[in-house]
């Protein structure tokens, strides 16, 4: 990959002191690279916003350091970073037009006006509002305010762009759109975004990597497929898509490799390189649409039983509940196709086939 | 009219009687003032004839334009200190939380709850104890102190309605701390600060009791000057004076409550 352009090291921030005291990041590190969408995930409080103030500069961080290009950020104040930042409630200017507000920050870097406002113009073709120049903020839908938002920050062309859940104001069908427009900004202008959501959905629609968080520190980064498919921790499994949890004890399978054993006898094939201390009762997950179901009868390996319990029919899909024989009920999703399916209903026992290389063995 | 069929009072018949006997209660008196200031007759309560002459006397007596003068000295004076240092309050109580914040919250309004006395007595003991000469000048410093109040509050209501991320994105656009308040902050504050400043002024205009006692011999209000006039007795030219004052506080309150409502 390409140059690390931001660097978190090894940064904590606490707020307040005592017994009021609250760990927002603890001892957080993480590499950004040069044009590249980045997006910090996670619930409400995990410290995701945090990380971006800190590299904002609107916080300082209790210990360790920031680095933009090598350089520590320390206690640089915002206005002295080149990073720029599309605030959650936009924050646009409300006495300024349009104009105005995507010309302050080149004015303040003492950019001539014809220069600013020639950049303005080009800006305000970028987000495709090119009339509306002379426009008080106001007189702006939530989506232009959005797009105004985000001129006023590439504007003074800055080496990081700060998006902190920008999409959270606007509606389903709008925020679609700007998904793919902030994807397509973000290919343009070649800046690097760092991406602020709880939206899981936003998070793999956009992202080239993400970074799960929880409770203050970052659980696992990587391309959204990675994180879907290989998920390393139960939080990131449960938080991304839907899974399947089961426990089982870690044993030696074929070849070399590992497998999971769920007692009576039922064991299945790990593809996974499991580097793992516990060896008793490990967690395991497995996503719906990667588990089909067969006839009882049926052995061709890397297969439990079960009893099924419930049927919903989707139209492209059908979601199967399995009641797993001493591991309890999973789900089960499956194209509807050919309707090879069709035939299991309520009450049959099956058997539910699980690839090993869908099989995540996680940290609690 | 459209009204409330679920307000119990509109199914009160006698609602339109009584609502005028409400106003006629705190307005009749003014109408009345105004009426008589353009009576001929020297005695004020006695209509003989309509004239303006009596504003032609209040605006030629030299120690009515006097008064007024220093009326507006002193209003003028207040007003500004007061409300510079409104301002900075209320820009520094904004600024987070702190330990004993509701308390100095309290205390900056406390003034207006003070009885006037107590506090135009107290002002007096308090310049004679450090012996500083009553004139103009006390008035003003005691001006100032009441002001501050009036001023704070519609500048704080601004700034607690002002979206913090405002002056963030300022700083996050090159803007440093002063830069960011001139350009961001105080452009949306004005229309507080000014509201601030009017109300003040009136409040200073108007004020009897603090400028009685700390005023001093030479020092005279208009009101004060009003005050002396009426004990000799109540004449049109009274009147007069009184109804070009409530024109200016008028005047003053209406563009304040204009500006406060000033919306982006």
């Amino acid at each position: 990959m390409s140059e690390v352009v931001i660097s978190a090291q090894s940064v904590s921030k606490t707020f307040g002191a005592g017994a009021d005291k609250v760990t927002a990041l603890d001892d957080v590190s993480v590499d950004i690279f040069q044009n590249e969408f980045f997006t910090m995930l996670g619930p409400s409080g995990c410290g995701k916003t945090t990380l971006l103030r800190l590299i904002g500069g609107f916080e300082q961080a209790s210990a360790g350091q920031i680095l933009l290009e090598g350089q520590a950020l320390n206690d640089l104040p915002p206005f002295k970073r080149p990073i720029n930042t599309v605030f959650q409630s936009y924050a646009l200017f409300p006495h300024l037009t349009v104009r105005q507000n995507i010309t302050f920050g080149l004015e303040m870097k003492s950019i001539s006006r014809a220069d600013a406002n020639a950049r303005a113009d080009e800006m305000l073709e970028l987000v495709q509002l090119a009339q509306y120049g002379d426009r008080s903020p106001s007189q702006l839908s939530g989506g232009q305010q959005q797009r105004i938002a985000l001129a006023r920050a590439l504007a003074p062309a800055p080496k990081v762009l700060l998006l902190d859940e920008p999409l959270s104001a606007l509606d389903l069908k709008l925020r679609k759109e700007m998904q793919i427009e902030l994807k397509r900004l973000q290919t343009e202008t070649g800046i690097t975004f760092v991406f602020v959501t709880h939206d899981q959905e936003e998070a793999l629609a956009m992202s080239d990597r993400i970074a799960v968080m929880q409770s203050g520190k970052i659980l696992q980064v990587g391309a959204p497929r990675e994180i879907y498919e290989q998920p390393t921790h139960r939080f990131v499994a449960d938080f991304i898509g839907d899974s399947n949890f089961l426990r089982g004890d870690l044993v030696d399978g074929p070849n070399g490799g590992h497998a999971i054993s769920f007692g009576e006898g039922q064991v299945i094939n790990l593809a996974q390189d499991v580097k793992s201390d516990k060896l008793k009762d490990v967690n395991v997950s497995i996503r719906p649409e990667r588990l089909s179901i067969t006839d009882a009868k049926a052995t061709n390996g890397n297969q439990l039983t079960g009893t099924v319990t419930f049927v919903t029919y989707f139209g492209t899909d059908t979601t199967y509940r399995v009641d797993l024989d001493g591991q309890g009920p999973v789900t089960v999703r499956m194209q509807n196709g050919d309707g090879a399916n069709a035939q299991f209903g309520k009450g049959d026992r099956v058997g539910v086939v699980m690839p090993a290389e869908a099989i995540r063995v996680l940290v609690d | 009219m459209k009204v409330d069929a679920s307000n119990p009072l509109w199914r009160f018949r006698g609602i339109t009687s009584t609502a005028m006997l409400f106003f006629a209660y705190l307005y009749l008196p003014i109408v009345i003032l105004i009426a008589l200031s353009f009576n001929e007759n020297r005695l004020a309560t006695i209509w003989t004839g309509f004239t303006t002459d009596w504003y032609v006397v209040a605006l030629s007596n030299d120690d009515m334009l006097r008064a007024a003068q220093n009326s507006l000295v002193v209003a003028v004076s207040a007003t500004v200190i007061a409300t510079i240092a409104a301002t900075l309050a209320a820009m520094g109580m904004s600024r987070g939380r702190f330990r004993g914040e509701t308390g100095v919250s309290a205390m900056l309004a406390l003034p207006l709850l003070v009885p006037e006395v107590v506090t135009a007595i107290a002002t007096l003991l308090f310049f004679v104890a450090i012996g500083i000469k009553l004139g103009l000048l006390t008035i003003i410093i005691a001006h100032t102190v009441f002001c501050i109040p009036f001023a704070y509050l519609p500048i704080r209501a601004r700034l607690e309605g002002m979206d913090p991320s405002l002056t963030e994105a300022a700083n996050d656009l090159y803007a440093n701390e002063w830069k960011a308040f001139r350009r961001v902050t105080l452009p949306l504050l004005w229309p507080g600060i000014l509201s601030g400043a009017m109300l003040s002024f009136i409040i200073s205009l108007d004020d009897f009791v603090i400028s009685y006692f700390v005023g001093g011999a030479g020092a005279t209000t208009l009101p004060i000057y009003i005050f002396g006039m009426i004990r000799i007795g109540i004449t049109p030219e009274v009147n007069a004076i009184s109804a070009m004052m409530l024109l200016v506080s008028i005047i003053f309150v209406s563009v304040s409550f204009l500006i406060d409502r000033i919306r982006y």
